[in-house]
């Protein structure tokens, strides 16, 4: 741990409490790690609200899940899945200073980040038109079951929060399209694209657990 | 000793009391004396071991086996004993005997109303017969209310959703205070009953007669005793300052504006309406949270409070 | 950072200089260089300003409410009015005050200090945490303003759902306040990790730091349930979502189990970093080496780790299935145990040692009997009878204010006593310090002492109102709440003389051992001129104090002749 001071170059972004360019990549990347694991454990509150309402009533969940449209959720799954690995090329391409590549990455993952949502809009919106509605406004009586509106409270409450964590994602992704523009990321320095990239990968794990749990149910 | 506790602690009056206060009474000596020999142990260490000059050498103490085993192994112990001791007392708390006088309890805010299986219903006040198990069956109405009788050491919330139960066996007669000890808003310190412990007999007679209305007694007397019974005057004061609904003071034949913007005559069926139906008409500034009283208070009691309110003038 | 190109460092003794010119205070100029500051130091002073303010705010509430019991009827306030104060006093208390006390106060300013480092590990991320909190006060503000809350600090359901008082944007203020703690959690985790100086291995880590840590592992594990349970409670109040409210399906019990999953935990975020304190405290005072370093430094990691498994001992009356509550008391009792465990090392500690009953002393004296009391009427309301009769008294208040405020705030009043020199520098009178710590002490103790019996005879809590024989031991309390008042106005006083009066401080006034007093007091803008190495332990007082004053030869020095060379050879 920085047992050596190096009076060598000093990079411009290092920051002055850093002993050298190791210890300042290493700090973000355990500070990233740790604050996916509150991200964890903040969508692990609903997961335990999920199981908890699914082993009280399973019999809501196999009904109401038959709402859902399988194959807009399977679709969703495969482009949030592709998106992964255009991100991971990403910080590939930075790593090997291949910034336009990159920046060609970073803008398809936003394309897919996007179309994820778009598609999100439309299922949110074919559930609204029948009146599936989160909480006291579900007017839906399609579903014979008297709790389908907390069935639908959990789902909203689920992809909803990971709907807005893909927007956070979005945003972090245009500012690296940005920083990579500029210059600021390269071979010697990418962690911001790095932890980025992580924050990703977590929206996309979150999804994979979301999707089984939510629309496969039988 | 025993008077420290006996001033500690409400009088004893069920039969699971006296196994709850033990465990209390032995958990206060052992903490007392681990509590003295720690205080003892500081106060020598600080008159022994006082600085006595800026050069003072102490010596290099790390760590010493035997002492930290006996400091972890002795507490464990302890706790253990305890541990089992409230779990014993538990176990007979959360077991009814099955021969139980069983009384359906509900909480609303903020009044308690008590069932009884051969029909009848008491408001802020329950009767229970001495030396047999009493098991209340409750249900909130509301929000979540807690149900506690210091003298007889049992409390449980009362849920909106289940049922929750409780028992005891009253040992003497009697009244003793029953609260609510689940916040549960404003009037929520005022949320009080009495509970009466009658002998066999008198609670036979008390079956066969309480319940029914005092046929001979004046309409506004008895509508000054229901006041109290069944609760009124934790929102409705007599002398005209307000608390959480508007006081009975020159109520009768006033206007009364209300929320909706309209003017309304305070008459005896606008009383009775607003016992029975408490939403329909809310006076301008007041809450909307009165519980109906249908069917808590028979037709001659809101006849005496109609009495009573109707002499409150002053 | 293996690469090294040796194994070995050239390291000499760097003297401290005394009464510096160039210190953080005065490194750079404006209100807005605080506002802004990057420097850990000022981000502690800002965080330990606002909390001071917002311990005046609960205070004052406290107070307000004490007054009201004086008597049982309505004496200054009305029923509404009490309920908001006293949901205002645990929530203020709770989120603004004792959560962000000693972390991100004390914690802020002497972290980085004791590893020998410049600064935390994100800087940037320790200012956002302080602004955060800021924000999330606002919000707190705006629904004080915005008609006030009455739910009690636990918010709990159907009473937050169906009230008509301003819980959303107070539940927020307490989503945004925890952003706040996680970031200041995380902040400490890879800074201990990552760093350290040269020679400070996790055995040399002073044990304030080792409380930081384990406190900071269970702000960032608790804090996100938190955050989801009060999201789920707001989306309730706008949306109806029917999770916790019984009219809809849901169920309140639910409700209680996710808020006490965090709010258990965040019991030990309270007090824990208190245990740090005092065992620098006793280790300083009685000039000796620590007993038990390990038993201490591990037991700290062993209550945050059983603190996640207790949730349930707030939940024995309230309709959870009988096992549970049998299977949490049980565990309930093994807190008590690495509790007992520090506790004996402390008094151990004293054991032969050179005792000086200087203010932070006499405030770790204070902490040992107060604590001890608040950890032993824990053992009573542990046990599953007991605690029925118990549950939601006046017990239950005293228990947790001998806890949290015997000790907590006396730790943070000790710790505060023991660096304020250090933040600074400048010394507070000794004589008023040891008074206003004996006029605290003793009203502290007319205050809730009477509540014990109070809760034992069966007052019930969030009273406004309360039955005729409990009046006597009430105007007791409100008499030692006024004293206790009156001590922290004194305290105030004599600190502020301090500031602008107080004669200038030594750097190592207390001779104590660790980093934090082997640089000026106040310190430089980047606490240590030098890279300090670290030979011994955090309380090695039978070594010699230069031996604490090493630093790294810069290279410059190396070719030329250095002042003094030692050559230990520190590999790790």
């Amino acid at each position: 741990m920085g047992n050596q001071i190096s009076e060598a170059v000093k990079p411009a972004h290092l920051q002055h409490h850093f002993v050298d360019v190791d210890q300042q990549f290493e700090s973000s990347k355990l500070g990233m790690w740790i604050f996916l694991v509150t991200e964890i454990l903040m969508f692990g509150g609903l997961f335990v609200a999920y199981i908890i309402y699914r082993s009280g009533h399973p019999d809501l969940f196999y009904l109401a899940a038959k709402e859902l449209d399988t194959v807009l959720g399977a679709t969703n799954t495969v482009v949030l899945i592709a998106s992964s690995l255009t991100i991971a090329l990403a910080i590939r391409a930075v790593q090997l200073d291949k910034i336009k590549a990159a920046v060609n990455y970073m803008a398809a993952t936003i394309a897919l980040a996007g179309t994820f949502m778009v598609i999100k809009y439309f299922e949110y919106m074919d559930k609204f038109d029948k009146g599936i509605y989160p909480g006291a406004a579900y007017s839906y009586d399609g579903i014979p079951h008297d709790m389908a509106a907390n069935f639908f409270s959990i789902y909203y409450m689920m992809t909803g929060l990971h709907g807005i964590h893909v927007v956070i994602g979005m945003v972090l992704i245009g500012w690296m399209i940005v920083k990579a523009k500029k210059g600021a990321v390269h071979s010697g320095y990418y962690t911001p694209v790095e932890n980025t990239g992580l924050f990703w990968h977590l929206v996309d794990i979150i999804w994979i657990f979301l999707f089984p749990l939510l629309y496969l149910i039988d | 000793m025993n008077r420290i506790i006996e001033y500690l602690l409400p009088p004893q009056r069920s039969s699971l009391a006296s196994e709850v206060d033990s465990l209390f009474t032995f958990i206060n000596v052992a903490g007392f004396l681990l509590f003295a020999g720690i205080m003892i142990t500081i106060l020598i260490f600080v008159i022994k071991y006082r600085r006595k000059s800026e050069d003072d050498v102490t010596p290099v103490i790390t760590h010493n086996s035997i002492l930290e085993v006996t400091w972890t192994v002795i507490p464990i112990i302890l706790i253990l004993i305890v541990f089992s001791w409230g779990f014993r007392g538990f176990l007979s708390l959360s077991s009814t005997p099955a021969n139980a006088y069983e009384i359906n309890v509900t909480a609303a805010s903020w009044l308690w109303e008590f069932r009884y299986p051969g029909g009848g219903t008491t408001v802020n006040e329950v009767f229970v017969p001495v030396d047999r198990p009493v098991k209340f069956i409750m249900r909130s109405d509301d929000v979540l209310h807690s149900l506690y009788v210091p003298d007889f050491r049992i409390k449980q919330d009362v849920l909106p959703n289940r049922y929750t139960t409780t028992w005891f066996q009253a040992t003497e007669t009697g009244e003793s205070v029953l609260f609510c000890t689940e916040y549960c808003g404003t009037a929520h310190s005022d949320m009080l009953a009495t509970v009466h412990v009658l002998s066999r007999e008198d609670f036979e007679e008390w079956l066969e007669t309480g319940l029914e209305v005092d046929e001979d007694m004046p309409l506004a007397d008895l509508g000054r005793q229901t006041y109290t019974s069944a609760g009124c005057n934790a929102c409705h004061t007599l002398d005209g300052s307000d608390r959480i609904g508007p006081s009975f003071l020159n109520l009768f034949d006033s206007e009364r504006e209300l929320a909706d913007g309209s003017v309304i005559v305070a008459d005896e069926d606008y009383i009775r309406r607003s016992i029975l139906e408490p939403q329909a008409d809310i006076t301008a500034g007041y809450p909307a949270n009165m519980p109906s009283y249908a069917g808590r208070l028979n037709e001659r009691q809101i006849d005496g409070l109609i009495a009573f309110i109707k002499e409150l003038q002053d | 950072m293996a690469d090294s190109t040796s194994n070995t460092l050239k390291i000499r003794e760097f003297p401290v200089e005394e009464n510096p010119k160039h210190t953080y205070l005065n490194a750079d100029k404006g209100i807005l260089s605080w506002l802004f500051t990057l420097d850990h130091k000022r981000i502690g002073l800002l965080y330990l300003g606002s909390i001071t303010l917002f311990f005046f705010v609960g205070g004052v509430l406290a107070l307000l409410l004490r007054t009201e019991l004086l008597t049982p009827a309505q004496n200054i306030i009305d029923a509404d009015t009490y309920n908001q104060i006293f949901t205002l006093h645990g929530a203020i208390m709770i989120f603004l005050f004792i959560i962000p006390s000693i972390p991100a106060a004390l914690g802020n300013f002497f972290l980085p200090m004791m590893i020998g480092a410049k600064d935390v590990a994100f800087p940037r991320l320790n200012l956002a945490s302080w602004w955060i909190y800021i924000f999330g006060a606002l919000f707190a503000l705006f629904s004080i303003i915005n008609g006030a809350v009455d739910t009690g600090w636990t918010f709990y359901t159907p009473y937050s759902v169906q009230t008509g008082t301003a819980v959303v944007s107070m539940t927020l203020a307490v989503f945004i306040l925890g952003f706040s703690s996680i970031l200041t959690g995380i902040n400490f985790i890879v800074t201990l990790h990552k760093l350290r100086s040269p020679g400070l291995t996790w055995s040399r880590m002073p044990l304030f730091l080792w409380s930081l840590y384990a406190t900071a592992i269970i702000q960032i594990l608790a804090t996100p349930v938190l955050a989801i349970t009060v999201l789920l409670l707001s989306m309730e109040r706008i949306f109806g979502i029917g999770i916790f409210d019984p009219t809809m399906g849901g169920d309140p019990v639910l409700y209680q189990h996710f808020f006490w999953f965090y709010s258990h935990p965040a019991v030990y975020i309270m007090i824990v970093p208190a245990f740090g304190i005092i065992s620098e405290l006793i280790s300083t005072f009685s000039r000796k080496t620590i007993f038990g370093y390990w038993a201490i430094a591990l037991s700290s990691l062993a209550i945050a780790f059983i603190g996640f498994l207790v949730w349930g001992h707030h939940m024995f009356v309230s309709g959870q299935s009988e096992l549970s509550s049998v299977v949490f008391s049980f565990l309930t009792f093994f807190v008590g145990v690495p509790t007992g465990i520090k506790i004996f090392n402390w008094v151990a500690t004293m054991y032969k040692g050179s005792i000086d009953l200087k203010t932070p002393m006499l405030y770790a004296l204070a902490f040992l009997f107060l604590f001890t009391i608040g950890g032993l009427t824990g053992i009573m309301i542990g046990a599953l009878s007991v605690n029925v009769h118990l549950h939601d008294t006046y017990y239950i208040v005293a228990h947790f204010h001998y806890v949290m405020m015997g000790g907590t705030v006396i730790a943070l009043l000790g710790g505060l006593h023991y660096w304020w020199p250090k933040m600074t520098g400048r010394m507070y009178s000794e004589f008023w310090g040891r008074i206003t710590c004996g006029v605290i002490f003793v009203s502290f103790n007319m205050t809730f002492l009477p509540q014990f019996i109070m809760g034992s005879q069966g007052m019930p809590r969030r009273y406004f109102n309360y039955v005729d024989q409990f009046q006597g031991l009430h105007q007791f309390s409100t008499i030692g709440s006024y004293i206790l008042g009156v001590g922290f106005v004194m305290m105030a006083v004599y600190l502020a003389w301090s500031l602008f009066r107080g004669p200038k401080a030594p750097s190592n006034p207390w001779r104590a051992r660790s980093l934090d007093w082997m640089t000026s007091s106040p310190p430089p803008h980047h606490n240590f001129e030098y890279t300090p190495v670290i030979l011994h332990g955090p309380y090695d007082h039978h070594q010699p104090m230069r031996e604490f004053r090493m630093g790294v030869v810069r290279e410059a020095e190396q070719h030329g002749t250095p002042v003094e060379t030692d050559t230990t050879d520190i590999t790790r």
